[in-house]
């Protein structure tokens, strides 16, 4: 049931910078928009940014095993990985945040596809992980 | 103020995202491998967050602007688009492939730890991939 408690406060968070700030809480683009000098807003993001780091500081204080890795990920596939979520999310106009909680909670057939893409490319990619690394 | 909620709301969500598992790899490769010993928790996590925001959404749009700002900042686009497929399909390969998606990435660099970091650091790299070659192209 924790997942669906800590669902739950995300869904709270989403409501709370919406209701507050009429922002949507997509963090690719929260980081996307910090990240390129052009476009305004910047100092709400980087807050936004502040705070998701100061909660990962506070899980590390108090609950330092909910970062624990047991995958047989290497270095490399993190490097990877990160830079086909960086350059497909904002290809895409968001990831799990934005899309998966937000934009399905708004009904958006957008979200929706984009939600199902991710999932079933998602599957396919930890399948081909598992099977080129050999987890029985 | 409206940057201290943004930054209590970045705080709330990380501590969703830790407490419900989203900072394991191992959780969510878990979902997405459809193994014997299925983890369902990324369900439970977009089931919570759904229900919760799902029913504060309709609430909130009734309002005629947001509490600190003139008005709501929705997405614009409804087609769906060679370009929505495509993005979610490149980031659906990296998030099954190391279990990270952008939020849990940045919660786990407060941890100092290799994974998290190098993951965070490709990705903004990819993203500056992506807005110089649109710039370019698109």
């Amino acid at each position: 049931m924790n997942a669906v408690f800590g669902g739950a406060l995300i869904g709270l968070a989403a409501s709370l910078l919406l209701l507050a700030n009429g922002k949507i809480s997509g963090i690719s683009g929260i980081v996307a928009g910090a990240i390129s000098a052009q476009r305004g807003e910047f100092w709400w993001r980087i807050f936004f940014l502040g705070g998701l780091i100061s909660g990962g500081l506070i899980l590390q204080i108090f609950e330092p095993e909910v970062f624990k890795v047991t995958t047989r990920a290497l270095p490399w596939d993190y490097i990877i990985a990160g830079l086909l979520v960086g350059f497909g999310t904002l290809m895409g106009n968001g990831c799990t945040s934005g899309h998966g909680v937000c934009g399905i909670s708004r009904l958006s057939p957008r979200s929706l596809m984009a939600t199902f893409t991710f999932i079933v490319f998602g599957v396919i990619s930890a399948k081909l992980f598992d099977w080129l690394r050999e987890v029985p | 103020m409206k940057n201290t909620v943004a930054f209590v709301t970045g705080l709330i969500f990380a501590i969703g995202l830790g407490l419900s598992g989203m900072t394991r790899p191992q959780v969510v490769k878990g979902f997405l491998d459809l193994g014997p010993d299925w983890n369902w928790s990324l369900l439970g996590v977009m089931a919570g967050a759904i229900a919760v925001h799902g029913i504060a959404f309709q609430l909130i749009r009734r309002a005629p602007s947001p509490l600190l700002a003139l008005g709501f900042d929705l997405p614009m686009k409804t087609k769906i688009d060679f370009r929505l497929i495509s993005g979610a399909v490149i980031f659906g390969i990296g998030w099954g492939w190391a279990g990270i998606c952008p939020g849990p990435g940045l919660v786990g660099v407060a941890s100092g730890q290799q994974e998290f970091l190098l993951f965070v650091g490709a990705m903004v790299v990819g993203m500056k991939i992506f807005q110089m070659a649109s710039r370019r192209f698109i």
